[in-house]
This record gives structure tokens, sequence and C-alpha cells, in this order.
């Protein structure tokens, strides 16, 4: 079975965004950039897949600009064995990243998408259910254990108050929560050999989806600042302020 | 402890850095001999990560390297259009006149104000594209000597845990051998420090003296941006045993650099550099230019100060010290790209010759810096620095400029430096506490808020990689004699005294470091030792720094 896991490249967890002066996003300019954490999750989750001997083949996409190839080749570095990247204007939205997939699918013919549940810049948590709804197929979403046997896959979801046990039918979609796995280390020797592992570049007009926008960002703001808090001398001044200042009694 | 099941590589030459000196080198190598295997590691998660620097740059390192550097995109985009140099008192500003003939050293007509970690990532990305290979995220964490002969190093292994066993995701360390192999580690380097201590490299030489530069970025108003704009400023805060001042120069988009740098020879150790720095913004002189504004990085870095009479010895069997790992900074000008670059590219020079003659120590080296334009740069300059530490600020200052207006750098005696930054300190008992305002919140911040602009972050369960020697000697010489003096030169919070009413004892938060490594220089007893923490920890200094 082939696993197919895209990876996307976004603003590095470590750095603190930094709002454009326009309000048009944020700073992406000489920022450092890796990959989203949650398809680091997947990527592990693949590749520990092919470890066990379930999976034969671990293929990584990314749909973005030329410099995702840094982001496959970490994911190649990790275990994937190949890459496609396809080629379009920076952080496309879901739609349009689900319906390349589903191209993808159609060239591939994976048994299983893993991807993350959601990426860490826009938060849209969308493209996982949307691809399995353009193809027609099963999910498990916010995968915290991931068990595939006899063409199907168990996934355990962490939801409200606990976690509910599904089993889905091969092929199908699982998008990977945080306590799915802990991503290992990207070894400097793996690291050098992922440099001579395959890349393919593609288009994403060759592949026939329309990219085209359907959302328009209407303005990006920093939080508001937190004001400084206040010690008060008595449980009267307290009742007070709540009452008269804070007007929640 | 893991030799047995690491894996090993082998190049032509191992380059440890990817700063201007060590991108410079594997540059030149590939443009002289597109056949030589480059491998060049950096311990920050990206290059640049671990970049800080003003910057105001000389482009002639860079133009050597690249004559079409305009046409490639080198981002150095704003011209130095004017300039001050200010003598402060703690109210007001005198402006030194005749600049350009009393401290012809600060002359930047035809320099630029840059962000030298982003000049760093543009390198990168030249240095790919001629072939070299570059791996930020991994440490140097030991020199191979094999022979007497440095024959490369070795990463770090990854994910050991705090006491020191294997964890989950361990991963064992990488040999890389080189035939040669560049040390282009910047100031203090820990593989320098290993390097220099086996062949005796500072035999004979003046002691290194350092400084210690804290930067911040800030974006103003666009109205009261002067693109190009250079500000330097000597005088108040500081009293005329400590070398230092501040810069501000307005770059980019709404851009402003600001900074301090101390000279590590400061003798009071109830001085902080950070709460130096932090002060001077409330000056007039600094305060118009970014009140209004916001804070958006901030960082530290130690430099090295002491010039011709400190540059060890630059080779050894197997490799050089390039860049500020061997020292080329001209304090004067206070600038050091353009000799790092230089110099990486004159070792690059002497390994082609070595490889070709088959020599193992790229001995030629040495002589290509003495008949080079950066040996003259720093043979005249050579007295300025020491003249401040010999005759305080202001006779420093007087010599500077007899030096320059009479003498131009050719006085036929060298001053020296005669103590080492850690011995300058002065018992707690004898010093004056300078009295720090408490931060503002709009110009001035405190340490904390200010390490977490860094970006600085460290996989929280490994071994602290700041080590003391001897722990005993805390308590009977740091705290007893200078009350911790860590915990003021330390920019980034990591020293931290508890307990100090009943039982004091020092807290190590590792975790904090930016990597300016003051901490292995100024301590009274040289008794923290920075070694490297695991491969792409520490601070990720956004482009702007």
């Amino acid at each position: 079975m082939k696993i197919v896991v895209p990876v996307k490249r976004v603003v590095d967890y470590n750095i603190k965004p930094r709002v454009k002066a326009d309000g048009s996003g944020v700073e992406t300019t000489g920022v450092k950039m890796s990959m989203n954490p949650f398809d680091e999750i997947a990527v592990e989750e693949a590749v520990r897949l092919k470890e066990k001997g379930v999976a034969s083949e671990v293929v990584v996409v990314s749909i973005g600009v030329q410099q995702a190839q840094d982001t496959l080749r970490t994911a190649m570095a990790m275990g994937a064995d190949r890459a496609i990247l396809v080629l379009s204007e920076e952080s496309p939205e879901p739609l349009a990243v689900a319906k390349v997939l589903k191209a993808i699918s159609e060239k591939e013919q994976p048994g299983l998408f893993i991807l993350g549940k959601q990426a860490i810049d826009d938060d849209m948590n969308a493209t996982g259910q949307m691809l399995a709804g353009l193809l027609g197929w099963g999910q498990g979403t916010f995968a915290g254990k991931v068990d595939v046997a006899d063409g199907r896959v168990k996934v355990s979801r962490e939801i409200d108050g606990g976690t509910e046990d599904i089993s889905v039918a091969l092929p199908a979609v699982v998008t990977a929560d945080l306590r799915l796995n802990e991503p290992r280390y990207a070894s400097l020797p793996n690291i050098m050999k992922a440099r001579k592992k395959p890349m393919e570049t593609l288009k994403a007009e060759e592949l026939g989806v329309d990219m085209a926008r359907r959302l328009t960002v209407v303005s990006v703001a920093e939080p508001p600042q937190r004001q400084a808090g206040v010690k008060v001398g008595s449980v009267g001044e307290l009742v007070e302020k709540l009452r008269n200042e804070a007007k929640v009694i | 402890m893991s030799e047995s099941v690491r894996e090993s590589m082998e190049f032509d030459v191992v380059i440890v850095g990817g700063g201007p000196a060590g991108l410079a080198a594997a540059i030149r190598l590939r443009q002289l001999s597109p056949e030589t295997s480059v491998c060049l590691i950096e311990k920050g998660s990206e290059i640049g990560a671990h970049i800080v620097s003003g910057a105001v740059i000389e482009p002639r390192g860079l133009a050597e390297l690249f004559p079409d550097w305009q046409d490639r995109g080198a981002p150095l985009n704003t011209p130095v259009t004017s300039e001050e140099m200010l003598y402060l008192t703690e109210s007001r500003s005198l402006r030194v006149p005749m600049l350009d003939r009393l401290m012809p050293h600060m002359a930047n007509h035809g320099n630029y104000i840059v962000s030298l970690g982003e000049v760093c990532r543009w390198l990168a990305t030249q240095a790919e594209e001629l072939g070299v290979e570059i791996y930020p995220g991994f440490a140097g964490s030991e020199v191979l000597i094999e022979n007497n002969r440095v024959v490369g190093v070795a990463t770090g292994d990854m994910g050991i845990n705090k006491d020191g066993a294997q964890g989950p995701n361990y991963q064992p360390g990488m040999e890389l051998r080189g035939r040669y192999t560049l040390f282009a580690e910047g100031c203090r380097g820990s593989l320098t420090k290993q390097v220099t201590a086996h062949y005796d490299l500072r035999k004979g030489v003046d002691p290194q003296t350092y400084g210690l530069g804290i930067k911040e970025v800030w974006e103003i108003p666009a109205e009261n941006h002067r693109p190009g704009l250079v500000q330097h400023s000597f005088g108040w805060p500081l009293d005329d045993h400590t070398y230092g001042g501040a810069w501000l120069y307005h770059f980019g988009e709404n851009l402003v650099s600001y900074g301090f740098v101390v000279g590590l020879d400061y003798p009071n150790t109830w001085l902080s550099p950070f709460d130096e720095m932090q002060r001077v913004k409330l000056h007039p002189a600094f305060r118009k230019h970014l009140e209004g504004g916001r804070r958006v990085s901030y960082g530290a870095r130690a430099l090295s100060e002491g010039g011709l009479q400190a540059i060890p010895r630059l080779t050894f069997p197997g490799g050089a010290l390039i860049g500020d790992s061997a020292g080329f900074l001209n304090v004067p000008k206070i600038k050091g790209t353009h000799t790092a670059m230089k110099s990486g590219m004159l070792a690059a020079d002497a390994v082609i010759e070595a490889m070709q003659t088959d020599r193992v120590e790229p001995g030629s080296f040495t002589q290509r810096v003495k008949d080079s334009w950066l040996w003259e740069e720093l043979r005249t300059a050579r007295n300025i620095r020491p003249a401040f530490a010999q005759f305080g600020m202001k006779g420093g200052a007087v010599y500077a400029a007899l030096d320059a207006m009479l003498l131009r750098g050719r006085a036929p005696w060298t001053l020296h430096f005669k103590h080492q930054d850690n011995e300058t300190l002065k018992a707690a008992a004898l010093c004056e506490k300078p009295n720090y305002p408490k931060p503002d919140g709009a110009l001035t911040f405190d340490r904390l808020s200010s390490v977490f602009l860094s970006a600085t972050n460290h996989e929280e369960d490994q071994p602290v990689h700041l080590r003391l020697r001897n722990p005993s000697l805390w308590k009977t010489v740091n705290w007893d004699v200078f009350q911790a003096p860590e915990a003021r030169y330390c920019p980034a919070g990591v020293y931290e005294v508890v307990d100090e009413a009943t039982a004091p004892a020092l807290q190590i938060n590792a975790q904090n470091c930016v990597h300016c490594k003051t901490c292995d220089i100024k301590d009274p007893t040289q008794n923290i030792d920075w070694t490297v923490p695991e491969g792409g920890g520490g601070p990720n200094y956004p482009a702007g720094m």
C-alpha cells in the first residue's frame, strides 16, 4: 500500500509572527519557515507504517513556492521515499489544495492519505475533510492512534471529553492530531541521503486544477494588549471594583 | 561513548559556522576549484538564525568575492547617507565635529546598512548554487584529531536527555571528515577553544579582549524614518573606565537597528550591559528616533576587540581559524564583516594551494593575510582600542584623535593588552552600584520579554550546556566576592541567584541562552564552560537582525 502525505511550509512555530504594516497578512520575507508540525506527525506515522511493513512506499507532496522543496527534503530525511512539488503561489486555499491532492491521487493511486489536522499558519482544519469529500473516501480525523489491518484503518479520534474509536474502509483519509506520535529528528546522515532521493516538480495548471482564490482576507491584526492587573487592599474593595468597574456582579 | 555507532562522511573541506567568513571561504573554494567537495555546518536552525550585527558593512570583501554582487541581488539596500558621532552627557549630546578627520575610521561613505542575517542567507543561496553542501541545525561538538592532525569534526548526539541517557529520539552524532577544516565559529567558538588549546595557538600574543553587543530592531512610523542615517554615541552612561557606546541605524522598510556595545574588560561588577543598553534609549538623542515605534527583535553576541596584537597563530596541521574565530574585527571601524570575508577567501586560496602541493598545514594563509589590505587595516588601527584600555575613555579618545591626525596609524610603538577580561572585575564592596531605571514597557524592557523576542529555544530535555568546571567556586568567588556578576552581564537571564537571603545558589536557565558567549569570557575564574547544546537550539533571529 502506498501512503501519500501532504506537507506544508509554514512560519516556524518558534517565531513570533509579525503583522505587516498594511494589515494584509503576516510578514514572511526572511522569516524562518519549516514544516507544519502536524504534518511532521503525519510523516512520522506514515514512515512508522512503512517500517512495520504495512505500507510499501511513502510519497510526500507539497503545494506552494519553489522553497517548499526544503520542506520535502526534510520529510524525505525523516524516511519518506520520494517527493512531488506542485508549484503554485504561496499558501493556496484548502479547497484548491484538496483538488490538487485529488489529482495526485488519480496519478499515484494511494491506499491512504495521512495529513496534519491543520496548518499552524491559517488554522483552517479543512483540507483533509474536503479531500475525503472530493474522493468519496471515508475519513478518520484528529487521529490519536492509527492501526491498519485487513483493508481497514482503525482510528482513535481525539474528541471533546475523550476518544472515539472508528473503523474506516481503505482507501481512506486520516488527519493527525498532536498526540499521535512524537516525530523523529532528521539525522545528518539521513539529510545527506535525502538529497539523492527523487523529487518531481509539477505545475498546478498541468494537473488541471483551478487555483483561483475564493476567500478574501479583510484584515489581519495583532491580538489586543492585555491590561496590567491591580492589587486590591480588601474584600470590600474587590466587590466594589467588580460591581462598578468590571460590572460583572 | 558513541564512536562505535557514528556514521562518517569524507569531504575535501569541512567548514564549521555559516557566517560571513565560513560562507565566503566555501564560495571561494568552489569558485577556484569546482570539484572540491565542501561541507558547511551551522549550529543555528538555519543560516542567519544566530547572526547578530549592527550592521554597517563595507562592501569591499563582498565585491572581491562577487564583483557583480549588485546584479546578483545581494541585500545591501540602504547606503549610508548621513552620520553623526555624539558625545553624551546625562541629558545633552554634543556632535563631534570634523568626524572624517578626528575619527577617520568612522567615515562610512560608500558603506551600507544591512541585516547581516539577510546577507548570510543570501550568501548561503549563492554557495548552494555553487555546490556547497550546507547543513544548518547541526552543531560541531568535537574536533577530530588523529596523529596530531585535525581530520574533521563530529556533530553532537541528538536526543540525549537531562541526565545524560539516550532518550527515545536519540540520534548519534556524525563524523564529518575533511582533508582541511576551517573554523568560522565567530567570537569565542567552542571548537576553536579546543583547537587553540591543543596547538597552543595563543602562545606569544596578547590576551584577546572582547565586547558584548546587544541589539534591538524597531519598526518606527514611516514619517520618522530616515533611511541611511547612522548615529553613534559614547560617554554617558558609562564611566571613564568602561569602553563602549550605542549605535542607531535607520534602514530597510521603516526599521531601526539600535544597540549598545560594552567592552568586557569593564571593572564594575555591578554593571549590567543590558540595563545600560535599555537606559540609553531614554536619552533625548535616542528617544526621538524610537518613540512611537515598536520593538520587533532582540539579540546579543560577544565580539573580539583585541585586533592585531591578539591574533593567534592562524593555521595548524589540517586547518585554519578564520573570521572572528581568529579575531579579525577592526575595532575603531567597528566592522568585521569585510575582514571576516576576506580572511575566509584567503584561507580558501591557501587550502587550494595546500591541496595541490599535498601539504598538511595550509600555512600560506598567514603570509597571504599579512600581504593583504586586511593586515594593513588592522595594523594602522592597532593602538586605538588598547589606548582606551590604558588611558580610559577620555584619554583614549584624545589618543585616538592624535593617532588619526598626526600619526595616521603609523606610530613606531604598539600598545598592548595586559589583562584577560575575566581578570578586570573589582570586588563588589569596592564598586559603586549604578541606579538603573525600571522598564517602562514602551521604550525600555526587562530581560525576559527581550529574550522572548530572540525566539530562542532549546530542546528542554537535554544536559545543561553551560557547565561549571568547579561548582563550589560559585559561592566563594562569584557570590562572596563579586555578588554574582553573571546575573548582570548575561543579556538573556540565564543566570539567576535563588534564595539570596538564606542560602544563595546559582540557577542556570540554559534554555534562555542566546549563544553570545559572554559567560565563557567574563566569569572571574573562567569557571563557566560554554559547550554547544543540541544542534538547532538557540536563537532564531528573523531577517532584520
